[in-house]
């Protein structure tokens, strides 16, 4: 036992709860400013819901978050994280796989996309162009907007004033119809949206996906335009849109942070579970562990959600009543589940032609929106889909480093799980029968999968929040709604990383911007704490925007 | 200004006529069917049995028009404000000024007051031409109601900002805890839409409603309505000929100039107004050659999915339901409005609907025969495009009966008469496309500067001389006129 020299001091200028991508990149940034910082993380391994993880003998999983693409390149370069191990494999194809035995393949080269949709409708593939732009432009609207703090719009402090002024130029440079055309598609369903440009069922279906993946929101609900940016803000190399996968599965990022965060002379403790935020005084003096030892910190940051941080390991009274009400009330409906499976060969899918690309990218097995509806409705009942929509990949298949030649690693999203079944928590059965739903609509369209199958993990919301933290399983820490976006998130008078709290912070994906390795409430957090405490931002490139 | 046609003769027509007319114009209103009062008409459903055939309650009549008009010289009247009753073994009623029985009392008064204010804040818009967002000449007029906004208060304009885009379940589940009322808001939110109560936006849909003010039971029918409002048309001077359809419009030298009539005459004016719906006024009156492209986009991608269907019931004695006049909602959680929409979204019919009763004959004993009653019901969510029109309604119509039956065990044997219209039967008979009661879908991306669409939103039509008034536009539907009043403001203002 190394116990510290002088245990009563307070040794820490920040101590970061919860080592996952955003815990790691607040710490990273003060670190490299030169505080004292340690993360606490409850598991024996960091990375939060950024995880790779050998459960099986010889493949390796990306457990939860499975894709890269939000994550913000300037905290990569900020950070150095490519000179700490991490490298991005772009991907390129995928395919939906139809009931009828056909497939429309996906690229994310607009040409090759556009000649594709033209084999299933000659009137989609022209209002492709038209949409590829139209959506480009809200993109390049929104994504200066992920790298700021929210003004809060009620407030007459000076720096409030100006980032408000600074958002109203932002639209004034627009013309009126651009504006209303992105209010109108911050408030439309996609499947509305999706309408006005294409006709073809599978070509809707394709494009909507990105607005459903981790919301409790159907794609005929109103404001699911908007997930479909959220979703398309990000990029690899420049390339936006584009996404990737981590070389060595999603714990890459996290293993990079923690390596750029270590080599800045920060501490990682592991297994040690945060018991309660300790305040004294209205004010945070560290905090107390489930092993009973107490770590003092003149700053405690949260990268845990909200409903965790303030209603999960603080005393109720240390905080106002009307902030624990509002965060009673923050949504955290968790709507995805995740299996991850060890195959012993690749799966074949007759439906796709031999030496496809497809392979290499995402799998959809649902053919129309009104099929995702469906089981968005079964979500809204309290169950899972007995015909779930899921977006899955073969990882292994341009990254050997996650399973032995020949052997892969597939990962399959789901969408929908709620967070209880029918009121009651998850059985053990549930899951399985779950995983089973997943595993035979795969079957459906290759046959012999399952001798392929050498092991399963399957992860419901129940999983999700037991392991990772994530409060009823959600996967954005927060519903992605647009009453819980920007000055909203996670509660209104407290968007800006602050909370009631003194020296007390939060930096996860509760905060704004919201969910997806993005890193981005990481980063402004570890802004807003520098900014208070008068230290420099140098570290801290001013956000570039490749549009 | 010289003169004006009017197209239409429902509430935003004559509404609209009036306002022209005491502007000084030379005002001719034509309407294709042999009655006045589109949506507004009280209809003889079967012998001795009349009810209002569509729209059955008077809710947020504009305020300018009942004034100037004078509805109530013009013999117009209507009961006191309703209650509403939630029937279940211990039945809770909302008075008109929202108080209500039961354990949630506490809480649904907070959360009335609460959402009365921010309605009430909101308000004023819907009597103002949808600002421009780059027009400072907008701005400056929008400053009042901007002060007022600015005035309520960090907190409550906080709570306004984060319930604006919200649904209304979870406002209701995070408020209240009996289920029926619950059901209650779910319902009232979601009436006239196309959206269950878990769809962000619905809660603005409640503002919105609660901004329209007391509901009423007109007597006579929302006949009476139209025909007061028909009567101070004519008195202002303005010329009624019914039975007289549009063909389409005249346009001369990019400008619309007159209609050509079903008659074959042709009828000249300076100006021309449509409150019929939009996509209609444009694509079959005006004609896609007479705009740009890009309009022609915009109309053709405007939604008209109605999923209201209505019911009139001729019964014989006492229904059966409680206190007759109060209007009775059939909603008994927001699960049960949430699962009445999910099949819309398909096309197929939900297995339990929800409704809202009203008896008129409880009001206006001149509509049923002695000891008889009608019962106006609007039932929630009829698909308005089954793949089977005939299957969808005969199913719909035994959904609406199991519904009945349970809340007033023998309803169905003490009925004369029924009559069912799905979205489409509305369709036919009162020409609402896909029997939308406001002439479009009526949700957040369809609101102010965005209704119904951005190029046709301060009611100038994008044709020179043409001009929207129906519910299209904004503020949307109800009978209420305020769309036309506001269309007849700018017309005059431009004059």
């Amino acid at each position: 036992m190394n116990a510290p020299a002088f245990p009563t001091a307070a040794p820490y200028d920040a101590l970061i709860v919860g080592a996952g991508h955003n815990g790691l990149v607040t710490a990273a940034y003060l670190a490299r400013a030169g505080m004292r910082v340690v993360a606490v993380e409850k598991n024996d391994w960091v990375g939060g819901a950024a995880v790779s993880r050998q459960l099986d003998d010889e493949v390796t999983y990306s457990n939860c978050s499975y894709v890269c693409s939000l994550f913000r390149p300037e905290i990569m370069r900020d950070l150095e994280l490519p000179k700490h191990g991490l490298q991005i494999l772009p991907y390129e194809a995928g395919a939906v796989l139809t009931e009828d035995g056909g497939f429309l393949a996906m690229s994310r080269d607009h040409e090759v996309q556009r000649r594709e949709f033209a084999r299933h409708s000659r009137r989609d593939a022209e209002a492709y162009d038209r949409y590829a732009r139209d959506i480009l432009r809200h993109c390049r609207f929104i994504r200066p907007m992920l790298m700021r703090t929210p003004a809060d719009p009620v407030s007459l402090r000076p720096r409030d004033l100006g980032e408000l002024a600074w958002m109203g130029r932002k639209v004034m440079e627009l013309s009126e119809r651009q504006i209303s055309e992105m209010i109108r598609f911050w408030t439309m369903s996609i499947s509305d949206y999706l309408d006005e440009y294409f006709e073809h069922p599978v070509i809707k279906a394709y494009l909507a996906v990105s607005a459903i993946i981790g919301t409790a929101l159907g794609p005929m609900s109103p404001g699911s335009a908007y997930v479909l940016l959220h979703h398309y803000m990000g990029d690899v190399d420049g390339n936006v849109g584009a996404w990737g996968y981590a070389r060595g599965g999603m714990g890459a990022i996290t293993q990079a942070l923690k390596a750029s965060f270590e080599a800045a002379g920060g501490e990682v403790r592991t297994g040690k579970g945060v018991r309660r935020i300790l305040v004294e005084g209205g004010r945070t003096t560290g905090v107390e562990l489930e092993d009973g030892e107490v770590i003092r910190a003149s700053r405690v940051i949260s990268g845990m959600d909200a409903k965790r941080t303030f209603l999960g390991t603080m005393d109720e009274g240390d905080l106002p009543g009307e902030f624990v009400s509002a965060i009673r009330k923050f949504k955290t409906r968790g709507s995805s589940g995740k299996l991850n499976i060890a195959l012993d060969a690749a799966p074949d899918f007759p439906a796709l032609p031999e030496g496809a690309p497809m392979l290499r990218g995402d799998l959809h097995f649902t053919d129309s929106i009104e099929r995702m509806e469906r089981a968005y409705d079964d979500w809204k009942d309290g169950t899972f889909s007995a015909d779930p929509f899921q977006d899955t990949m073969i990882p292994s298949m341009i990254d050997p480093t996650l399973a032995p030649p020949g052997k892969h690693f597939m990962s399959c999203f789901v969408q929908y799980a709620p967070p209880k079944i029918r009121g009651q928590a998850w059985s053990d059965a549930d899951r399985d029968a779950f995983g089973e739903t997943v595993i035979d609509q795969i079957a459906r369209y290759s046959p012999g999968f399952r001798d392929r199958v050498r092991h399963v993990e399957v992860r419901t919301p129940r999983e999700l929040e037991a392991e990772v933290g994530l409060t009823e399983g959600n996967i954005f820490q927060g519903e992605l709604t647009f009453d819980q976006m920007l000055f909203n998130r996670p509660v209104p008078g407290w968007a800006q990383y602050r909370s009631p709290v003194e020296g007390l912070w939060m930096c996860g994906s509760s905060t704004h911007p919201g969910g997806g390795v993005m890193g981005a409430p990481g980063r402004n957090a570890a802004a807003e704490i520098l900014r208070s405490a008068k230290m420099s931002r140098q570290d801290m490139r001013e956000a570039y925007d490749v549009l | 200004m010289r003169s004006a046609l009017v197209i239409g003769g429902g509430a935003n027509g004559l509404a609209c006529a009036f306002r022209l007319a005491k502007g000084g114009a030379r005002v001719t209103l034509i309407e294709a069917a042999d009655e006045i009062g589109g949506g507004a008409r009280t209809m003889e459903f079967a012998p001795g049995f009349r009810t209002s055939g569509l729209a059955h309650l008077v809710h947020g009549l504009d305020a300018r028009a009942a004034k100037e008009m004078g509805l109530e010289d013009h013999g117009f009247t209507a009961s006191a404000p309703l209650s509403t009753t939630l029937p279940g073994d211990t039945p809770i009623t909302v008075s008109p000024r929202g108080e209500v029985t039961g354990t949630d009392s506490a809480a649904w008064d907070a959360l009335h007051a609460r959402l009365s204010r921010h309605a009430g804040r909101l308000a004023p818009f819907r009597t103002m031409r949808p600002p421009r967002l780059k027009g400072r000449q907008d701005w400056r007029k929008l400053a009042p109601t901007a002060f007022g906004l600015s005035r309520a208060g960090r907190e409550d304009l906080r709570d306004l900002m984060r319930l604006a885009l919200t649904n209304i379940a979870d406002v209701a589940e995070d408020e209240l805890t009996d289920p029926r009322l619950q059901g209650l808001l779910a319902f009232d939110a979601t009436l006239g839409a196309w959206a269950g109560p878990r769809s962000p936006g619905t809660l603005l849909l409640y503002l919105n409603r609660l901004a329209m003010g007391d509901v009423r039971l007109p007597a006579g029918g929302m006949g009476a309505l139209a025909t007061a409002m028909a009567r101070a048309t004519e008195a202002a001077g303005v010329t009624i000929r019914t039975g007289t359809r549009a063909e389409r419009l005249i346009v001369e030298e990019g400008r619309a100039v007159g209609a050509l009539l079903s008659s074959g005459e042709e009828v000249r004016a300076a100006t021309i107004v449509s409150a019929l719906c939009p996509q209609a006024t444009l694509l079959q009156l005006a004609g896609a050659p007479a705009l740009d492209t890009g309009i022609v986009r915009r109309a053709r991608n405007m939604p008209f999915r109605g999923a209201a269907a209505k019911i009139h019931l001729a019964i014989e004695g006492d229904p059966g339901l409680g206190d007759l006049t109060h209007r009775i909602v059939l909603a008994p959680s927001v699960d049960h409005v949430e699962r009445a929409f999910n099949p819309v979204k398909y096309g197929e019919v939900p297995a339990e609907p929800v409704l809202e009763i009203t008896c008129p004959s409880a009001h206006d004993p001149s509509l049923a025969p002695e000891g008889r009653h009608v019962l106006s019901i609007i039932a929630q969510f009829a698909p308005h495009a089954p793949k089977d029109p005939a299957a969808a309604a005969s199913a719909f119509k035994e959904a609406v009966w199991r519904v009945l039956e349970a809340a007033a065990p023998g309803l169905r044997s003490r009925t004369l008469h029924e009559e069912l219209l799905m979205p489409s039967d509305i369709e036919a008979r009162y020409g609402l496309k896909g029997g939308s009661w406001h002439h479009g879908d009526f949700a957040v991306e369809r609101m102010l500067f965005l209704r119904p669409f951005e190029e046709a939103a301060g009611y100038a039509a994008p044709l020179p001389g043409l001009w929207l008034a129906s519910a299209g536009s904004h503020p949307g539907g109800g009978v209420t006129g305020t769309a036309g009043w506001n269309a007849a403001e700018q017309v005059l203002r431009a004059a």
